[in-house]
């Protein structure tokens, strides 16, 4: 395989303002073929409007790129023969029977047996016995497998996956990303949107977007590493601990974690001796470690903000 | 930078007047809702001032002017005078002058005219040697309202035609005697007019509503943006959106001829194959108007709204209620682009008249373009993106 085919999403310089607000700003991203990508953020940063240029459901204001080798401003159509989209908000006929739908997206598609093809999903997706069940009245976590079986079912080459997780309970997210893993390794390119840190990790390369800037990217130890962040983690009697910290000079965040406290600062020198005066105190106990991939996102996070709003 | 947020100051909890402070929460809610949903707010200006202009600017429920025509079988100048008191009672309007029976039935037949009158051969002579011959007016009786008024007016006729014209001396008491010919509808009974009438309102009805909703209901249900991420194309989901719609619309119109025929007596004079080709064509076009309201849309509502304004001056201007040839111009023009005003036409004509095809060319010509129209606006409207 030759370079250019390696790569499933290259895009470079996509922006777009909605009302004179920039949701998305000079995005350039690279996805691998065969690869899980996470595309990690905070609620309203861009990813849905990213993932919705991606497969041509919104024209980007300015930049330029191509998505599996077809050009995103101009193929659009072909762009939608070859990638499976699953929305953020379940978008399946809610009216319709799961074989229904199903053979609706076969149809749509033009596959050669629909009533095959569905039947053959149906199976796959552990639904056998759900068939006529109406796709509304599924629960949240048959939904969402229902969800990713329709955009699997036309075999597409990559899939764009929005918040496939969210108020899903952990089991089901666990089958989730197991079969999002049996996907990827027969070929499959995965872009998946997402808020939880477990689901990031489980992720071979990750990319970080605030406020519609694309902030950081790479596997989860690169970007970790290059945080230049470093964590204490404080135990023991914490009360007020974080309000008396929060704000001194070298702390670039406070954040609770159970019982335990996580004081980071891209400046070691200057956090460590904005919390030397508590270091000595016998009750509370002091570890510097490295950050969790949630360390380095909230700092970002917080950096961002203060850059860009 | 991470902040700890605190919640402000404990505000107390009143618990008097707890239920008007509710019912003030509630309403408050309710207006700030109003004033952003501007179409509700401009439906609530739109309605009454259209009511009532075209209530009282459009709609005449004694029509004058009527477009007649005249089959001349003599040119005298009796004849010439009866045609000019004719046109002086105002009801009259001689828009063709034909010499040929057939011409004068079909221009009946097709609606273009709502009354003909013949003058026979050898009129005058007749008149003068005291014969008492007969002047045939025909009407249109289909709309029993407009033809009314204009043959109760020929009684006062003769004498005002005589008045003018060049007798010597008295004339006698009657030379002539005028006969009117209610035709298609001879007992003036309104059901008549107003069952094929239905037909065709209750089909804009209906078929409005159930396109006018097929989008916008794609989009607040979310399943628009999984549907728009595949290849499907908009005139794809337009014929998608449309046919099935026309199999219901065509069991309705089925379900409400055969209750007018079998309950209200309703004859069906002309060809039932013709009948259910043009209706098919109407059925179709309601359709493609009621989608490109669902392609403007934001909402259902709004849909529904929309539909509305475009059912009522249906209703009104398409002479379905009111005489359509008792409008002024300029009620007649937007009339002309209703569909309704067209079908109305074709299916009085088919059922109670017995037209065929050629009688009934340009209202079926405008039907399909007024579709065409509808069903382009509707395509390029349709938006791919969700820009």
């Amino acid at each position: 395989m030759n370079g250019a085919n390696d790569i499933a999403i290259d895009v470079k310089g996509l922006t777009k303002s909605f009302g004179g607000r920039e949701v998305v700003h000079d995005l350039s991203m690279q996805v691998k073929r065969g690869s899980i990508y996470g595309f990690l953020g905070p609620n309203g940063s861009g990813k849905t409007t990213t993932i919705r240029i991606l497969c041509g459901l919104l024209t980007p204001d300015s930049g330029e790129g191509t998505c599996l080798g077809y050009d995103i401003l101009r193929d659009a159509e072909k762009i939608k023969r070859k990638v499976g989209y699953m929305t953020q908000r379940f978008s399946l006929y809610q009216d319709l029977s799961v074989r229904e739908n199903l053979e609706f997206v076969a149809r749509l598609y033009g596959l050669d047996d629909a009533r095959g093809a569905a039947r053959d999903m149906i199976k796959r997706l552990g639904l056998s016995g759900r068939e006529e069940q109406l796709a509304g009245e599924l629960s949240g976590g048959w939904k969402q497998r229902l969800a990713l079986g329709a955009c699997t079912l036309p075999n597409p080459e990559l899939l764009l996956l929005d918040e496939p997780t969210a108020g899903v309970d952990p089991k089901a997210r666990r089958d989730f990303w197991n079969e999002i893993h049996a996907l990827a390794a027969g070929g499959l390119t995965v872009l998946v949107s997402t808020h939880y840190m477990d689901e990031a990790e489980r992720c071979h390369e990750i990319a970080y977007i605030a406020y519609g800037h694309l902030l950081t990217h790479g596997t989860v130890d690169e970007v970790i590493a290059k945080s230049a962040l470093v964590t204490y983690t404080v135990t023991g009697e914490l009360n007020g601990l974080a309000a008396q910290l929060a704000g001194k000079p070298g702390i670039d965040m406070v954040a609770p974690f159970g019982t335990s406290l996580h004081v980071s600062g891209r400046d070691i020198a200057a956090l460590e001796a904005s919390i030397a005066p508590w270091r000595e105190k016998g009750e509370l106990h002091w570890q510097k470690s490295a950050p969790s991939l949630e360390d380095v996102f909230i700092e970002l996070m917080g950096r961002s903000k203060d850059n860009f709003q | 930078m991470s902040t700890v947020q605190t919640t402000g100051p404990a505000r107390e909890i009143r618990d008097r007047f707890g239920f008007w402070r509710r019912s003030y929460a509630m309403m408050a809610k309710e207006f700030i809702q109003l004033r952003r949903d501007r179409v509700s707010f401009a439906m609530i200006i739109a309605i009454p001032v259209m009511q009532l202009l075209l209530f009282g600017y459009a709609i005449n429920t004694t029509p004058h002017h009527l477009p007649s025509a005249v089959l001349l079988q003599e040119d005298s100048d009796l004849a010439r005078s009866i045609l000019k008191a004719l046109e002086n009672t105002a009801y009259f309007r001689f828009v063709y002058e034909v010499h040929d029976v057939d011409e004068f039935d079909n221009l009946l037949k097709s609606g273009k005219v709502l009354f003909g009158v013949e003058i026979p051969r050898g009129f005058e002579r007749a008149v003068r040697r005291g014969d008492k011959p007969a002047l045939l007016v025909a009407a249109d009786a289909t709309d029993p309202v407009a033809a009314s008024s204009a043959l109760g007016s020929l009684g006062m006729i003769v004498q005002t035609a005589l008045a003018h014209d060049l007798y010597i001396g008295d004339p006698p008491a009657m030379p002539f005697e005028i006969r009117a010919h209610a035709r298609y509808n001879p007992a003036a009974e309104s059901r008549l007019n107003i069952v094929p009438g239905l037909v065709g309102t209750i089909l804009t009805m209906t078929m409005l509503i159930f396109t006018a909703l097929s989008v916008t209901r794609e989009i607040e249900r979310g399943t628009m943006e999984s549907l728009l991420s595949m290849p499907i194309k908009p005139v794809e989901v337009m014929i998608g959106k449309i046919v099935p719609y026309i199999l219901v619309g065509f069991v309705q119109a089925f379900l409400i001829v055969n209750i007018g025929v079998f309950l209200f007596g309703v004859p069906v004079l002309g060809n039932l194959f013709l009948l259910a080709g043009l209706s098919t064509l109407f059925i179709a076009a309601n359709l493609a108007i009621g989608y490109t309201f669902s392609t403007i849309a934001q909402n259902q509502l709004q849909a529904i709204q929309m539909s509305f304004m475009f059912f009522l001056p249906s209703i009104l201007l398409s002479g379905f209620m009111f005489p359509f040839a008792g409008m002024p111009a300029w009620a007649q023009y937007i009339g002309e682009c209703l569909p309704l005003t067209h079908y109305i036409r074709i299916v009085r004509a088919i059922m109670l008249k017995g037209a065929t095809m050629p009688n009934l060319r340009f209202d079926t010509l405008a039907l399909a373009i007024l579709m065409l129209v509808a069903m382009t606006i509707a395509v390029t409207r349709f938006r791919r993106t969700l820009d």
